[in-house]
């Protein structure tokens, strides 16, 4: 998982790599709450590019950080989410609540690298 | 009375967070004999991931335990079972519902029954509480599905 946050617009974006499930979820879950308790980003993107499955376990995970953000006020946003995964997320019902918002995460300047 | 099935396969394991992707993996690549689409091979995956986190977190709550899987194929479908030896389901009928979940605190999103039903064809539990748990789940792959570029 890559994480990069844009200073100009306090924006907070995970590139998520792996598969979804239950077993990374867990590590997933840390590292993007100590990020989001650090910065209180405006604005969080899950970038789900180079995800290649998820399960109902990511869903979990995925709502409950969305709530985090939420509770600091900040808005939630996945991008870039490919068919399979889409399956998912439209069958859990969780796009009533959370937006896929596409191109959301051209850079600008002031990036800096949370690797 | 002659074999149905054409070929068959088990699994054992225990029931550590790490296994589930094995889990998955292993009985997809199982089910690439029937020849299935990228999409009825991600149905399976999905749905293999579901059961197995089920027998981790509910039906061995954590503790360590064995998982069995026995998965067999006949000309144009697949059959899974995957079993617990866990503390089983009280009220199935609650469990299937979408959204239930036992373990909410755990942000778990109560759906993991609800898409084992829709992506697969059919799905039947049989559990008893103390004893385990057993879901056997099927999926026709469909062999007259137009070719995709």
């Amino acid at each position: 998982m890559q994480v990069q946050y844009i200073k100009k617009n306090k924006m907070l974006i995970f590139k998520l790599t792996e598969e979804i499930d239950h077993h990374t979820s867990e590590k997933i879950r840390k590292r993007a709450d100590y990020e989001i308790e650090i910065h209180i980003p405006k604005k969080v993107v899950f970038d789900l590019e180079n995800v290649t499955f998820m399960d109902s376990s990511g869903i979990g995970m995925i709502i409950g950080r969305y709530k985090l953000v939420s509770l600091f006020g900040g808005t939630f946003v996945i991008t870039n989410v490919n068919k399979i995964v889409k399956k998912t997320l439209e069958m859990s019902g969780i796009l009533k609540i959370i937006q896929i918002e596409d191109n959301c995460c051209i850079g600008g300047n002031n990036i800096e690298e949370c690797v | 009375m002659k074999n149905v099935y054409k070929n068959e396969m088990k699994l054992e394991f225990l029931s550590k967070s790490c296994n589930e992707n094995f889990a998955r993996t292993t009985v997809a690549a199982f089910a690439t004999q029937l020849d299935p689409t990228i999409e009825e091979i991600a149905d399976i995956k999905t749905a293999i991931s579901e059961a197995v986190t089920n027998s981790i977190i509910h039906g061995y709550e954590n503790t360590e335990g064995t998982i069995y899987i026995y998965c067999k194929l006949t000309d144009d479908y697949i059959e899974i079972q995957i079993v617990d030896n866990g503390k089983g389901i009280e009220n199935i009928e609650e469990a299937k519902k979408p959204l239930f979940s036992s373990k909410p605190m755990l942000e778990r999103a109560g759906m993991g029954f609800t898409i084992m039903e829709n992506f697969m064809d059919s799905m039947e539990i049989e559990s008893s509480v103390g004893k385990g748990t057993k879901v056997t789940l099927k999926k026709v792959i469909k062999k007259d599905a137009p070719i995709k570029a």
